[in-house]
């Protein structure tokens, strides 16, 4: 065993910079599931009728279709339009969408769990509803959805290893490739990237927490939260 | 006669706390004894030590010739002839009353489903629940889960009942139907032992008025005695309080 | 674009296979999940260690990593597994870490006084568990098994990774036949909307017939 480690160590250092591309996947595609999903919560609660139901066929579609089945329509599609992006794009996209159904569950649950009275309490000072949104609802909203976050993000870290299957060049790949040259050295290579993993969701995790307690305000929780992968 | 309930010098700490300094009494069958006192001074404690569902860290409890608190015993055993009634009822939720009161019978005392389903149904016309018999806890009253409970110690034929301040949770409308329970329960000959604030029950039924305060027994004696002659300050302060406040109902 | 019907066909070879690692996996899932839960909340301090371990590894890392150690990675050990069988062993072991936290959950939301009066009546520990808290921990757990149910629909999808034909297999293997990746997948899209919809309806059903009244998750049920 002792031997096999030694075999491992030259690859190490490739299979940390691997693991960078991974984190920097999952930096750019949060960033679109933050933004499309906020974006999908606030149309959904505020929205008109038509908007509304928009919102929630394109929550139903992004949380049914299973990631991979969107990495693939995100890798091969846009090339039949004529539009040529990159496979980090392409997985940015596909993960990112999926996300932001997600994220707008999480976040529109959120707002629906501040009681009603916060906005009519906000119409009555004399607020816009833009600026009510803005200046109450969406602080409180944001941190009553700090646990579930941390629920998506500790998913979706995970979840970049699945930009193998369209041959994007991440960890995972490169554990693979190292199996390609030293079949003897699989277990390990597989093993170390479980352990890259298990270090970063644990250090996301331990984040969150900080964020939670940063930001948490006595009396403003969400009733018996349930994680939802 | 030798005692049916024996309990010997009881001691419970909590943490730093010691709510039980040394507790002593006896029950004779078909007694029944109130305990009263202010709150914290250890009472429910004191029930939940004679049957172990809390452990006592000193002393000694029998039921007839059985210690319950040696190690040997059988403690399933004697809690199947020991009923609790809690404070907050704890019927079985997903059971309807007629399963909470049969579950015991089957499943302890390997009784078989059809006699077990008459035994329930017995029980829960004794307490005038026999038309409740397929309704599950949420759907009944706070006054109705109490008898529920009432019936399910009932129907394994309990030597002695514990009741933990049995009406404390309940709204004033209904503590009446579970005291009329309790009541025609005492009057029938069971032995029961009652934490209670509720002194018209004791004045009807109860052989002795037990008074604690501060992990100790402060005084005792029948309630004619207690409300009229106490032989401490404490007790006549704690009794004139508790009449003033719960009135004289009985 | 050009969309063909027989591929309707051709994707449709992979539905048992997709349905059949789906059902299985769960069922481990469910069972050691169970296990797991009640050595967590019963068991002695190196159960509970030991437990708690595995329910970190298996959620703290990614299942296709977990799915490569077990199909790539163990014939390293001499233990070599098909494909189909690793896809369920490692599936399996994926689903059980999480159903293990919901059952625990569930058992722990049980009230504590219920407990205290099934032991008040002579019940041993082991008759208390099994007659009061399992029956409810099984329902309150239900909608959150619903919901894994449906996560694993979606991620049996990694075992054509493994080369197994199931109805992302198939529709890898249709692709590349003809390069028409992105309508093969579209119609792949759809079949698992449809499929993801249909098994939702029934979980949802399933609920409906085994509610109790007055038992659900706080705010729910009543």
């Amino acid at each position: 065993m002792i031997e096999s480690l030694k075999e491992l160590g030259p690859f190490i250092p490739g299979l940390l910079r691997a693991s960078l591309i991974n984190i920097g996947l999952f930096f750019s595609l949060i960033t679109v599931g933050f933004a499309v999903g906020t974006l999908v919560a606030l149309l959904q609660v505020y929205g008109g009728r038509t908007s509304g139901t928009l919102a929630r066929i394109y929550e139903w579609i992004f949380r049914s279709i299973p990631a991979l089945v969107l990495l693939f329509l995100f890798y091969y599609g846009p090339p039949r339009f004529g539009v040529d992006i990159s496979g980090f794009m392409a997985a940015t996209l596909a993960l990112g969408f999926r996300s932001s159904a997600y994220q707008s569950q999480i976040f529109r649950g959120a707002i629906q769990c501040l009681a009603s009275g916060q906005m009519m309490a906000a119409r009555s000072v004399g607020m816009s509803r833009v600026r009510s949104i803005v200046s109450i609802i969406l602080p409180q909203a944001f941190r009553l959805s700090i646990p579930g976050w941390t629920n998506e993000f500790s998913s979706v870290i995970k979840d970049t290893t699945l930009a193998y299957a369209v041959g994007f060049n991440e960890v995972l790949r490169t554990a693979r490739i190292i199996m390609d040259s030293a079949y003897e050295l699989a277990m390990l290579a597989f093993i170390a990237v479980a352990v890259v993993f298990l270090v970063l969701t644990s250090a996301g995790n331990m984040a969150m927490g900080g964020l939670e307690r940063r930001f948490r305000i006595p009396g403003l929780q969400m009733p018996g939260s349930r994680s939802e992968d | 006669m030798s005692p049916l309930l024996r309990v010997e010098d009881i001691h419970k700490r909590y943490g730093r706390e010691e709510v039980l300094k040394g507790v002593s009494f006896e029950m004779m069958k078909g007694e029944t004894k109130v305990v009263i006192g202010p709150s914290g001074t250890g009472k429910s404690t004191l029930l939940r030590c004679i049957n172990r569902l809390t452990p006592a860290d000193k002393g000694r409890v029998w039921l007839e010739d059985e210690e319950i608190t040696h190690t040997r015993t059988n403690i399933n055993k004697i809690r199947s002839q020991i009923g609790f009634v809690f404070q907050s009822f704890n019927l079985f939720s997903h059971l309807t009353a007629l399963g909470n009161v049969r579950i015991a019978p089957m499943k302890v005392k390997g009784m078989k489903k059809a006699e077990a389903n008459r035994l329930a149904m017995e029980e829960l016309e004794r307490v005038g629940l026999g038309d409740k018999a397929g309704a599950y806890p949420a759907e009944l009253s706070g006054g109705q889960q109490q008898r529920v409970s009432i019936a399910r110690a009932l129907a394994m034929f309990p030597k002695l009942i514990l009741f933990d301040e049995p009406t404390s949770a309940l709204d004033p409308e209904l503590i009446g139907e579970v005291l009329e329970v309790m009541i025609s329960l005492a009057k029938e000959g069971m032995t029961m032992l009652v934490v209670t604030h509720e002194m018209g029950f004791a004045r009807a039924v109860a052989d002795e008025i037990i008074f604690m305060e501060k992990g100790v027994v402060v005084e005792y004696g029948p309630p004619a005695q207690l409300f009229t002659r106490p032989q401490h300050r404490r007790t006549g302060e704690f009794l004139n309080k508790i009449t003033e406040l719960y009135g004289e109902t009985d | 674009m050009v969309f063909k019907w027989e591929w309707v066909a051709g994707l449709a070879k992979g539905l048992p296979l997709t349905l059949e690692i789906t059902f299985t996996c769960i069922a481990i899932g469910i069972v050691l999940g169970v296990l797991l839960a009640l050595a967590r909340v019963y068991g002695n301090r190196l159960l509970r260690l030991l437990t708690g371990g595995y329910i970190q590894f298996f959620r703290g890392t990614p299942l296709l990593v977990q799915l490569f150690i077990v199909y790539f990675g163990l014939p390293n050990w001499g233990i070599k597994l098909s494909a189909f069988v690793s896809g369920i062993v490692a599936l399996g072991l994926n689903t059980a870490a999480y159903q293990a936290e919901y059952f625990r959950g569930a058992i722990q939301s049980v009230r504590g006084g219920q407990m205290l009066a099934a032991r008040s009546l002579g019940m041993s520990l082991p008759q208390a568990i099994r007659h009061v808290i399992l029956p409810q921990a099984f329902r309150l757990v239900l909608p959150s098994w619903s919901n894994e149910f449906i996560l694993m629909l979606k991620y049996s999808s990694i075992v054509f990774t493994v080369t197994l034909l199931d109805l992302m297999g198939q529709g890898k293997r249709l692709a590349s036949r003809n390069f028409r990746f992105f309508e093969v997948f579209i119609v792949v899209a759809l079949f698992y909307l449809a499929l993801v919809f249909v098994v939702s309806q029934v979980l949802r059903l399933i609920e409906r017939r085994v509610r109790i009244p007055g038992l659900g998750v706080e705010g729910e049920g009543r």
